[in-house]
């Protein structure tokens, strides 16, 4: 048993690293980066941090010990860091603030993926349904069905969408050749496009964990509320729903989360109208080569994401204490 | 069969083996820009495979290279980007006494280069041309007589841009090529830094920028040649391969290309060398390569640009030569200015009214 707390710090230790090498440390370069200033330079900004100085990349050999070296050098990495925040140096927060394009953008993100994210409920949820209620020997097939789409690269499926889509794509000419339309529907380079682009690539994201949560429902609920006087649509609305939504809620954060920040789809598909933040956070780094702007945009939508998901965390663990 | 075709694998192996192993040069180069079969000669002759990148904006190059270790041996920014790039100790100085082939630049387009690599110490040029209007001649007819098509009127005039909308019209997807010529059109200096005139332009494009179809610094080049677009605000030779592909493919379009009479700029494309190049040694053959008179008259001919080799011109096909849109003369050259490269307020300014412009807000 004396073993046992150390197994166990072991274990917990583990994704804490994982967090703090993976999440945390990234984050904090990020948030560094967005603390500085614009300037033409390698890397183009400034003041520089000097991270790399710390793991041995220094042109002096060092004399003493590796370790108390290592330890003064994050140590001057991290005065340097509140240097900057006490000097209060927010102004590509500041700049930010003064252009509405950044919150037209954020704004924008939000309505698509959350729209995008009802969309796949509304398209997932049958299928799932469909998954779960088919005979036990479809199942492993259908799941594969589901799954076959990852096995081509994602980038080529969105650039397959272009073919389909544009003026003289392949719907279109469907379109045009049963006689439903005259003049061709301009679809490529619209928000429709990206909506159809977002909803086709996070589709099995969302049937994925419905199908677990529904697969594992017991039927007999549903016989019982049958015999209770329930109608099948009733039974359906007062039993399989509610007790699906952990599903509901998994699949839809899975596909809103990535949906606010993409930047693919929209670039590919959408046209230069469609303000998305994963698109204006690429014209920043790349276009405009605007580090320390393009950090802060980063942060704020990290903000954006994380305050209302712990906000609903919470909501959750209420609900179910309240429950017990 | 299989022995045979093992028996194969192995002569390959040992005849291409030692070279593929000895060196690789990875350029970085602008897309459209190269006969590619001058890379294949060019490792047939030398031994030293080469990896082709290609990017269709200064911006993304820029990126690549202050970020470091962009591992590339040989880019080509363009001169008036290269300026600052200098300064912030991205490239290491290009030595000509080791690529002979140096000998054959062109004096002229050293000097007018020198403004922004003071004594050439840093590139050579690749090639130089235009910023102007790419059309398809039998779209523009149909829907518009005499259409001003020596002119920016034709994509900053609402009114006539309107008419050309509805076949595409397409812009350069860079704020330092299309700035320029909308401060030119409204007669300001294409150079301008200030900022009443560069919104000035700014609202010039915002109310023609309803009947543009796409920005996008490369697509109009297949986008000409197909009949997708009718109007480009684009680079003289990728209009001109434009040309040439329609004509290949027979369909009927006629492309041309105009250097606008309200003037415009005029730009340097250059070999440069990255400080950190994994293999400096191998970037100064391929620059030594393509400097050959005979080759880059090859390259010449094959992209419709002109180029900084006053050797190759005894080889470049006449009619190149002799067309004002690539070799522009003496009149069309007093209408052309040379942009200088922003400083990061006036940057920053000219980046957000772009982001503005494009997304129409």
């Amino acid at each position: 048993m004396r073993g046992g707390g150390w197994g166990r710090r072991t274990l917990i230790a583990i994704p804490y690293a994982w967090l703090l090498v993976l999440f945390l440390a990234p984050f904090l370069i990020v948030l560094r980066i967005s603390l500085s200033d614009f300037a033409i330079s390698q890397p183009p900004y400034s003041p520089v941090l000097d991270l790399p100085a710390c793991f041995g990349e220094a042109d002096l050999p060092a004399a003493e010990g590796e370790a108390p070296d290592l330890l003064s050098c994050l140590g001057g990495w991290a005065d340097q860091f509140w240097g900057l925040v006490e000097e209060w140096d927010f102004d590509n927060y500041i700049w930010l603030t003064q252009d509405n394009i950044y919150w037209l953008s954020y704004i924008t993100s939000l309505e698509i993926a959350a729209v995008s994210t009802l969309l796949i409920l509304l398209i997932g949820y049958p299928i799932a349904y469909g998954m779960a209620r088919a005979p036990k020997a479809w199942q492993p097939t259908l799941l594969m069905l589901v799954i076959l789409p990852f096995w081509t690269s994602f980038l080529i499926r969105v650039y397959a969408w272009i073919s389909i889509l544009k003026t003289e794509g392949l719907l279109n000419q469907f379109l045009q050749g049963i006689g439903l339309l005259d003049e061709p529907l301009v679809i490529l380079g619209t928000n429709t496009a990206v909506y159809i682009g977002i909803v086709y690539s996070y589709l099995p994201f969302m049937v994925l964990p419905l199908y677990a949560t529904l697969v594992k429902m017991d039927e007999s609920l549903l016989e019982a509320a049958q015999d209770l006087g329930c109608t099948r649509f009733t039974a359906f609305w007062l039993v399989t729903i509610p007790l699906s939504i952990p599903g509901i809620v998994a699949g839809s954060m899975l596909v809103f989360i990535p949906a606010v920040g993409e930047f693919v789809v929209p670039d590919l598909l959408g046209g230069s109208e469609t303000l998305m933040i994963g698109r204006t956070l690429w014209t920043e780094f790349f276009g405009n080569r605007d580090w320390p702007v393009a950090s802060a945009v980063a942060i704020i939508l990290l903000l954006v994401l994380v305050v209302p998901i712990v906000l609903f965390q919470r909501h959750q663990d209420r609900a179910q204490e309240a429950g017990r | 069969m299989i022995k045979k075709a093992l028996l194969c694998t192995c002569a390959l192996a040992a005849i291409g083996g030692p070279a593929a192993a000895q060196d690789v040069v990875r350029v970085f180069n602008w897309s459209d820009y190269i006969d590619e079969d001058i890379l294949t000669s060019f490792t047939e002759d030398t031994g030293i495979e080469v990896i082709y990148d290609v990017y269709d904006s200064n911006e993304v190059l820029e990126t690549r290279l202050l970020a470091g270790n962009s591992g590339y041996d040989v880019v080509v920014p363009t001169a008036s980007f290269m300026a600052r790039q200098i300064e912030a100790g991205v490239y290491q100085p290009l030595d000509r006494s080791q690529v002979p082939n140096a000998q054959y630049a062109w004096p002229e387009i050293d000097e007018r280069v020198s403004r922004y690599d003071p004594d050439n110490t840093y590139s050579i040029n690749y090639m130089w041309g235009t910023t102007g209007l790419g059309f398809v001649q039998e779209l523009i007819d149909e829907r518009m007589d005499d259409a001003p098509v020596n002119s920016w009127a034709i994509v900053f005039d609402p009114e006539i841009a309107a008419r050309f909308a509805d076949c595409g019209i397409y812009w350069l997807d860079a704020p330092s090529e299309v700035f320029p010529a909308a401060l030119a059109y409204l007669g300001y200096d294409g150079n301008s830094t200030d900022p009443d005139e560069l919104q000035a332009a700014a609202d010039l494009m915002m109310a023609v920028r309803p009947y543009v179809r796409r920005f996008h610094s490369s697509e109009y080049v297949s986008a000409l040649a197909n009949g997708d677009a009718c109007l480009a605000i684009g680079w003289s030779g990728d209009v001109l391969q434009a040309r040439d592909r329609a004509a290949e493919a027979e369909n009927g379009l006629t492309i041309d290309y105009r250097i606008p009479v309200e003037g415009t700029q005029m730009w340097s494309d250059q070999f440069a060398i990255p400080a950190d190049a994994p293999d400096p040694a191998a970037a100064r053959a391929f620059i030594n390569y393509i400097m050959d008179p005979q080759v880059n008259a090859q390259a010449v001919n094959y992209i419709n640009y002109a180029s900084g080799n006053l050797g190759a011109q005894e080889y470049i096909d006449p009619e190149i030569l002799a067309d004002p849109a690539i070799y522009p003369d003496e009149a069309t050259m007093d209408n052309l200015f040379i942009v200088d490269p922003y400083d990061p307020q006036t940057q920053r300014l000219v980046n957000r009214l772009w982001t503005r412009i494009k997304s129409g807000q």
